[in-house]
């Protein structure tokens, strides 16, 4: 039973540590310009469909993360200049069409590019499971662990040290306050874009080994991203990645023990019940209505 | 819009309805015809929430699935007759909507989005998972619909049946926007604190029409059921909803004729696209992105801003 357990646990913590990368690429996105991109779920399925496809080609597995990644942060940039910023003074409503839009275009696109068919990766490092306390545990979900761990200090350290995170934290602060003080907040929404599309493709190379991939991928992947970002509370960076683990560690729990067919459904009956009783989210700060 | 452009539009809209089918060489026509104005009712019912109260559902679909299984599963497998059926469901989605309704219309932009969203998706897995009562992902078949002996049967009277409906809820709709209500609506979407402050309770108002909007996606799931023969559970897809919502947007927020045109043009948009199915997808996000940068108001209001200005100048 304690092993049974155990091994939910590590399956759950593998799925929340990409729903948490999902839900920081919504926060960064959001706190840049309280947009909340829809398209965030197709970033992971470029992201894995292009390193498949980058290594099916025969290209080593580094170097087509990179590309993949890079190619990512390339649609991001794309999608913000083209669909976002000529939007930007319009309201939630529009920019939720325009963000959905663009999730649909990207995944029409690459379902002419690479089909409806699933591509995978092979293992980083092999596919030995390794045993821990009767449970087993496969290396990729070490890396998807390691890597989305690397990620997150790298993201605190660009936040927290140097100038250029630290004026996309002002700007999500307080916009005019920022832009009166020389910080050019268009720069700061494409570079949200582009680091978002960076978290995502980075989960989304790291988890292909794990759950192949295929043009439909980033829906699920995204809206759960999505209900990890509310249930921390948007805009919230620890709230993310705590809501990502909550949502995973739940939905594997749930699905080993309850019953899998809903396995989906607990992500959004979490959110529910958060939403009912702490609009908010567990760590958002309480919004002020300005009349 | 005024009272008397209200009736206008609503002479022009039966006129074209009556008018429609000498175009139509073929039943197919019909049958596409009919499938719009069923979206079309659904769109006119969302537009009240959308348009006119300023609040977004991404859930829809799961209400319009909800009454298409009602109608399904009350008719075939417990003996109801249809009307009885087509009722009773409406009257489990108007308890739903109002249960769901209180706690989360409490929320506002992107967090009732997300709970809205969830409750379609929810709704989504349950009809597929339950394959007892529902048939599970293959779906089930209805029979036809028939009241007092008498049953809908064909594409043309489908086509008059829906007709009719449309018209009585571009009707009903126009009422309720011209009645206080209306006018709450359009204060709540103004602005929620200054519509408190003018007394109106904008709680129940905002409840009131999600709501209704629910009954109209229900009742027209129900009528879909029926008239297609057959519901699977992909009726409450995410992506039904957000066609939903772009077919409102896409025609123009607080026009129940712009949202009567976005729906028609959207469900013909695949038959235009015929022999280019894989440019769906594409072609359908590029109007949604589209149409929100060049035309934020929508088709119909900017055609209409646009018309004034070449008669002003």
């Amino acid at each position: 039973m304690a092993a049974q357990l155990l091994q939910l646990v590590f399956s759950g913590l593998t799925s929340g540590a990409i729903y948490a990368l999902a839900g920081l690429g919504f926060a960064i996105i959001y706190n840049a310009s309280n947009v909340i991109n829809f398209a965030q779920g197709e970033f992971i399925m470029i992201g894995g469909m292009a390193a498949a496809t980058l290594v099916a080609a025969g290209m080593p597995l580094p170097l087509a993360a990179l590309v993949a990644v890079a190619g990512t942060m390339l649609v991001g940039m794309v999608l913000e200049k083209l669909a976002v910023e000529p939007a930007r003074e319009a309201g939630t409503m529009a920019i939720i069409i325009i963000t959905i839009g663009a999730s649909i275009l990207l995944r029409g696109l690459a379902q002419l590019a690479w089909g409806k068919g699933f591509h995978t990766l092979p293992a980083f490092s092999g596919e030995r499971p390794l045993a821990v306390a009767g449970a087993t545990l496969m290396p990729q979900s070490l890396w998807v662990l390691g890597v989305v761990v690397a990620v997150i200090v790298a993201l605190w350290w660009f936040f927290s040290r140097t100038l250029f995170g630290k004026a996309m934290l002002a700007t999500s602060y307080n916009r005019l306050a920022a832009e009166l003080v020389g910080i050019g907040s268009r720069r700061v929404l494409l570079a949200a874009f582009a680091l978002s599309a960076l978290l995502g493709a980075v989960g989304g190379v790291v988890v292909t080994p794990i759950t192949f991939a295929n043009t439909d991928a980033g829906i699920m992947l995204g809206l759960k991203g999505f209900a990890a970002a509310v249930l921390g509370g948007l805009g919230s960076g620890l709230g993310a990645i705590v809501g990502g683990l909550i949502v995973g560690l739940v939905e594997a729990l749930a699905a080993g023990t309850l019953s899998s067919a809903y396995k989906d459904a607990i992500a959004f009956v979490i959110i529910l019940v958060v939403l009912i009783f702490m609009p908010q989210g567990l760590f958002g700060k309480k919004a002020v209505d300005r009349v | 819009m005024t009272k008397r452009s209200h009736r206008f539009g609503l002479l022009g809209l039966v006129a074209i309805i009556a008018m429609a089918p000498l175009g139509f060489p073929n039943a197919y026509f019909y049958d596409v015809a009919t499938t719009a104005m069923i979206q079309a009712v659904v769109c006119v019912g969302l537009n009240l929430l959308i348009g006119y109260a300023g609040q977004i559902s991404l859930g829809h679909a799961g209400f319009f699935a909800l009454g298409a299984y009602g109608s399904a599963i009350l008719t075939s497998r417990f003996g109801l007759p249809p009307l009885a059926a087509l009722a009773a469901s409406a009257l489990a989605v108007v308890t739903l909507a109002f249960v769901l309704g209180r706690p989360i219309l409490k929320l506002a932009g992107h967090t009732l989005a997300m709970a809205t969203l969830g409750i379609g998706i929810i709704i989504h897995i349950v009809l597929k998972t339950e394959s007892w009562l529902t048939g599970g992902p293959d779906g089930m078949s209805v029979d036809p619909f028939s009241v007092l002996g008498l049953t809908i049967d064909g594409d043309r009277a489908w086509y008059w049946v829906c007709g009719f409906l449309l018209a009585l809820a571009v009707w009903l709709s126009c009422n309720l926007i011209d009645s206080p209500v209306g006018r709450a609506l359009r204060a709540v979407h103004g602005s929620e604190v200054a519509a408190q402050v003018a007394g109106i309770d904008t709680g129940r108002t905002k409840l009131l029409v999600f709501v209704v909007s629910a009954v109209f996606a229900s009742l027209m799931g129900g009528v879909f059921a029926h008239k297609n023969g057959f519901v699977t559970p992909d009726l409450a897809s995410f992506f039904r909803s957000i066609e939903l919502v772009t077919m409102v947007v896409l025609g123009g927020m607080a026009s129940s004729f712009g949202a009567v045109a976005g729906a028609v043009i959207l469900t013909l948009l695949p038959q235009f696209l015929a022999g280019f199915e894989d440019y769906e997808a594409v072609v359908l996000g590029a109007i949604m992105i589209g149409t929100m940068i060049f035309l934020p108001k929508g088709l119909l209001p900017s055609i209409k801003a646009l018309a004034r200005r070449r008669v002003r100048s």
